[in-house]
C-alpha cells in the first residue's frame, strides 16, 4: 500500500499546519510529521523548508542529525529496545541478541516482509524499571527474553490477521 | 494577597473539602506507571467502578517515587482511611475496590502502606524502608495530587511563594532570597542560581527567555521527568518567579520527543495556567506579565548543553556555540536567556513561602537543600529518593534502596551520568554534597546513581558509557568526535583481551586533548569514565586489558548509527591511531 506523492504533500502539509504552539520551527515541523506519518518522505522535506521559509538543505541538515527521522516507509511495527547503562548491566545485550536471532537480523533494521523493525533507543527514560522496551511507541519495563518474544509474536500475528 | 488569588484560594479550599468527602482512588499512569501495566490497571479501575455505578473520584497522577512497588493503587476513603497498593495488577483491582470501597475492610494482605491514619499490620508510608530519611521538597505533590490541576495544586500550597512575591516583593528582593538560600544548580554544573538569575538580571534587554532544560538525556536519571509527570505546576511556578526575579518576558519547556506523560501533562498545566489569570497578561493583577510553552527536541544528548539548546529551541541540529557571548548576553534567538534545570526551578516557590534560612537550614554547609536521587539497577527498591545534603550514599544505597535484590556485594556505583565516574564501595561513607563528590572524582551531576553488584565488569560497563558519549557526540569539534571513536576503539581491545602495550597511555593522550580540545562539557568531560574507571578498579582493567580478566565479557552489539557502521563492536578493530601530539594546557585561545 504506497501512499502517492500528492497525497503524501497533503498530509505533509496538513501536520505541519496542525502545530498548536507559537514557536514553529524546522525541527517543530519535522517532528510533526515523522509523528503523523511515521517518516519524512521527500515531499515533506520540501514542505517543511516552505512552511518555514528555509532552504531544503538546511532541513536535510536537521532531519539527518537527530535519529528520531527516518526516511524510508515505516515497518507494520517497530520495536525499540533500550541500550543505555542501567539496562546493559541488567541484561539488554542478552535480550538484544535474542530478539536479533529471533528475528533473523545482525543489527538494527527490518524483517524482510517489513513486519518489524527492530532499533537501538539510548534511553526510554525508565531506568527504574529496566530493562525497558517500547512495542509500537508502548513501554514495557522488566522486560525478560520471554516476554519480548511472546510479545513480538503477537505482534505480527495481529498484524498479519489484518 | 492579592485578591485574584484570594478568590482562587477559597475555590480551591471548597473543592479539596469535596474531594475528601468521597472515596477517592489515585493511579501513577505516567511513563513509568505505563511501563509496568498502569494503563491496563486504570482501565480497570474505570470499568469496576462504572459496573459497580461507584460514587468515586478517579485521578491519573505521576509516580510518587516508590518505581519498585508500581503500579500503586491509592485508594482514600472516607471511615476506611487512606492505603496504597503495591504490585497491582488488572485482576485483583476489583477485589480490592470491593473491600476497601464498598465493604470498608481493606485487603492488608495487598496493601503497601497507608497514610494518615494508622492500620495493625500495615506499615505507614514514612516507615517503609525507602521512604526513612526522605525530605520532600522538589517532590513534595509526587503522587498526591493530579498534574494540571490548579485547585490541587493551591491546596497543597502551591503558588503560595508566588502570591507573596508578586504582592509584597520587588523582583530584587525575590533575587536576594534565592541568593541567600544557597540554592545551586542541580543540572550537573551546581552553579549558583542567585548569581545566575543575576546575569540575567542585569541585562536590560525588553525580551528575556527563562528556559527550563528537561532534556534529560542522561541514562540513569529520571528525576526532571518525574516531576514533570507528576507536578508540572511546582515547574511552571518556580518559572514564573525566575522570571519576576529577573524581569523576563517568556518561558520555555524544553523536553526530549517522545516522553509523552511529562510533556501532555506540562503543556496541560500551562494551558490551565492561561486560563486562570496565572499565566500572560497581569499574573495575579500584578503588573507582571510573562507567557510559557513547551517546546521539543529530537533525541540527542548534547541537546542538554545549554548553547545547544537554544540552537533546538530554534529549530537546528543541536550543537553548541561558541562561548562569549555567554547565553544571559546572547541567548535563544539572541535575546538574553538564563538556562535552569527543573528540579532548580522546582524548588523556588518553596523557598519563597517559607524563606531563605529555612532552605539553607539543610543540607551541607556549602550544598543546601536536598539532592534527589535516582536509584536504578541492581537495587532491591529502584526509584527516586529525596533527601538532605550530607546524608551519606551507605543509607542511600543499602537502607533506602535496601542493596542488590539478590543478596549479592554490590561492587560500585555509576554516578553522574555517561560523562561521570564509578564510586566503589569502599568511598560509600561519603556524604552527598557537590564538592566532596567532585573531589573524590565523582560527580554527583543530575542525580543518576546506577547500582552495580559484584558481577559486573567496570571496563564492559565503561564501554558502553563510552560507546554512548561517541554516539551522541554532535560532530561539531573533533576532539570530541574522534576523541570518543578512539577510546571506544581502545576500550573494544580492552573487553577482548587484545590491548597493546601502549593503549594506556594513548587512551590518556586522547583524554588529554579531549579535555583541553573540546568546545563543551562533552568533549571536555567525556574522559572522566575511563579515568575514573582506571584509578578505582586499575588491576580490574590492567587484567582485562591483557588477557587475564576474571569476568567475562559479552559480545556487545551498539547502535547503527555509531560511526562502526553495520560493524559489530566486539571485534578488534583493525586501525591502531596514532596520537603523536598532546594539547598543552595552558594554552591559550587566539585572539579574534
Amino acid at each position: 500500500m504506497t501512499t502517492s506523492p500528492n497525497a503524501l504533500r497533503e498530509n505533509a502539509r496538513n501536520a505541519i499546519a496542525s502545530q498548536p504552539f507559537k514557536t514553529i520551527t524546522v525541527l517543530s515541523s519535522l517532528l510533526s510529521v515523522q509523528d503523523a506519518l511515521g517518516w519524512l518522505p521527500s515531499e515533506a522535506l520540501e514542505e517543511v523548508s516552505i512552511a518555514v521559509s528555509s532552504t531544503i538543505n538546511e532541513v536535510w541538515g536537521v532531519a539527518s542529525f537527530y535519529p528520531n527521522f527516518r526516511f524510508t516507509e515505516p515497518p507494520r511495527n517497530s520495536i525499540e529496545i533500550c541500550w543505555g547503562p542501567t539496562c546493559h548491566v541488567l541484561g539488554a545485550q542478552d535480550l538484544l541478541q535474542s530478539m536479533l536471532n529471533e528475528l533473523g537480523l545482525e543489527n538494527e533494521g527490518e524483517t524482510q516482509d517489513k513486519l518489524l523493525g527492530l532499533k537501538l533507543n539510548t534511553c526510554l527514560g525508565v531506568c527504574p524499571h529496566g530493562p525497558a522496551v517500547s512495542f509500537n511507541h508502548r513501554l514495557e519495563g522488566k522486560m525478560t527474553k520471554e516476554k519480548a518474544l511472546a510479545i513480538t509474536k503477537s505482534l505480527v500475528k495481529d498484524t498479519q490477521d489484518v | 494577597m492579592s485578591e485574584h488569588f484570594e478568590k482562587l484560594l477559597r475555590r480551591s479550599k471548597s473543592n479539596w473539602d469535596q474531594l475528601g468527602q468521597k472515596p477517592w482512588i489515585r493511579l501513577g499512569t505516567g511513563l513509568f506507571g505505563e511501563a509496568v501495566g498502569a494503563l491496563q490497571v486504570i482501565e480497570e479501575v474505570r470499568s469496576v467502578i462504572e459496573s459497580k455505578n461507584l460514587d468515586v473520584t478517579v485521578s491519573e497522577v505521576g509516580t510518587s517515587g516508590l518505581c519498585y512497588a508500581e503500579p500503586l493503587l491509592d485508594i482514600q476513603v472516607p471511615g476506611a482511611g487512606r492505603i496504597i497498593y503495591g504490585n497491582v495488577q488488572p485482576d485483583n483491582v476489583g477485589y480490592i475496590i470491593e473491600q476497601h470501597v464498598e465493604k470498608l475492610k481493606p485487603p492488608k494482605e495487598l496493601a503497601l502502606a497507608c497514610v494518615g491514619s494508622d492500620w495493625d499490620g500495615i506499615l505507614r508510608l514514612e516507615d517503609l524502608p525507602m521512604m526513612q530519611g526522605q525530605f520532600r521538597i522538589a517532590l513534595r505533590n509526587a503522587g498526591e495530587i493530579e498534574p494540571a490541576n490548579i485547585d490541587q495544586y493551591i491546596a497543597m500550597n502551591g503558588f503560595a511563594g508566588l502570591n507573596l512575591a508578586l504582592t509584597d516583593m520587588t523582583p530584587s528582593e525575590v533575587l536576594e532570597i534565592i541568593k541567600s538560600s544557597g540554592l545551586r544548580g542541580r543540572g550537573g554544573a551546581a552553579f549558583s542560581t542567585g548569581m545566575k538569575w543575576g546575569f540575567l538580571a542585569g541585562n536590560p534587554a525588553e525580551t528575556k527567555y527563562i528556559l527550563c532544560n528537561c532534556e534529560e538525556g542522561d541514562p540513569g536519571a529520571f528525576n526532571d521527568k518525574a516531576i514533570l509527570e507528576t507536578d508540572p505546576l511546582s515547574l511552571i511556578e518556580g518559572c514564573i518567579l525566575a522570571g519576576y526575579a529577573t524581569n523576563a518576558t517568556n518561558g520555555i519547556v524544553f523536553i526530549r520527543h517522545g516522553h509523552w506523560a511529562p510533556i501532555d501533562r506540562t503543556r496541560k498545566a500551562i494551558e490551565e495556567c492561561y486560563s486562570e489569570g496565572l499565566l500572560g497578561q497581569n499574573i495575579l493583577g500584578s503588573e507582571f506579565s510573562f507567557e510559557m510553552e513547551v517546546v521539543l527536541v529530537g533525541e540527542s544528548y548534547v541537546a542538554g548543553e545549554e548553547t545547544a539548546l537554544m540552537e533546538a529551541v530554534e529549530g537546528k541540529r543541536s550543537m553548541p556555540r561558541f562561548r562569549p557571548p555567554f547565553p544571559a548576553a546572547y541567548g535563544v534567538w539572541g535575546f538574553p536567556s538564563n538556562i535552569n534545570n527543573i528540579k532548580t526551578l522546582a524548588y523556588a516557590p518553596e523557598i519563597l513561602r517559607n524563606g531563605s534560612d529555612w532552605f539553607a537550614s539543610i543540607g551541607t554547609e556549602k550544598s543546601k537543600g536536598t539532592a534527589i536521587a535516582c536509584l536504578s539497577g541492581h537495587i532491591k527498591f529502584p526509584g527516586l529518593v529525596e533527601v538532605p545534603f550530607g546524608t551519606t550514599i551507605n543509607d542511600i544505597v543499602q537502607h533506602m534502596g535496601g542493596g542488590d535484590p539478590s543478596g549479592k556485594d554490590i561492587k560500585f556505583l555509576q554516578t553522574g551520568g555517561p560523562l561521570g565516574g564509578l564510586l566503589s564501595r569502599d568511598q560509600f561513607g561519603m556524604q552527598l554534597d557537590f564538592d566532596e563528590m567532585a573531589s573524590a572524582g565523582a560527580m554527583f551531576g543530575s542525580g543518576g546513581l546506577i547500582v552495580c553488584n559484584q558481577d559486573t565488569s567496570s571496563v564492559d560497563l565503561t564501554r558502553v558509557l563510552i560507546a554512548f558519549d561517541q554516539m551522541e557526540s554532535c560532530g561539531k569539534c573533533f576532539p570530541c568526535r574522534l576523541g570518543t571513536s578512539h577510546l571506544l576503539d581502545i576500550l573494544d581491545r580492552a573487553c577482548l583481551g587484545n590491548s597493546l602495550p601502549e593503549d594506556l597511555e594513548l587512551m590518556e593522550k586522547v583524554g588529554q586533548n579531549m579535555k583541553i580540545g573540546s568546545l563543551c562539557g562533552h568533549g571536555q568531560l567525556g574522559y572522566n569514565p575511563v579515568a575514573s574507571a582506571l584509578k578505582t578498579f586499575a588491576s580490574e582493567f590492567k587484567n582485562q586489558m591483557f588477557g587475564k580478566g576474571d569476568i567475562e565479557i559479552k559480545k556487545f552489539i551498539a547502535p547503527l548509527h555509531t560511526r562502526r557502521g553495520a560493524q559489530v563492536l566486539g571485534e578488534t578493530p583493525t586501525s591502531v591511531v596514532n596520537v603523536d601530539f598532546v594539547f598543552d594546557p595552558k594554552m591559550e585561545a587566539p585572539t579574534l
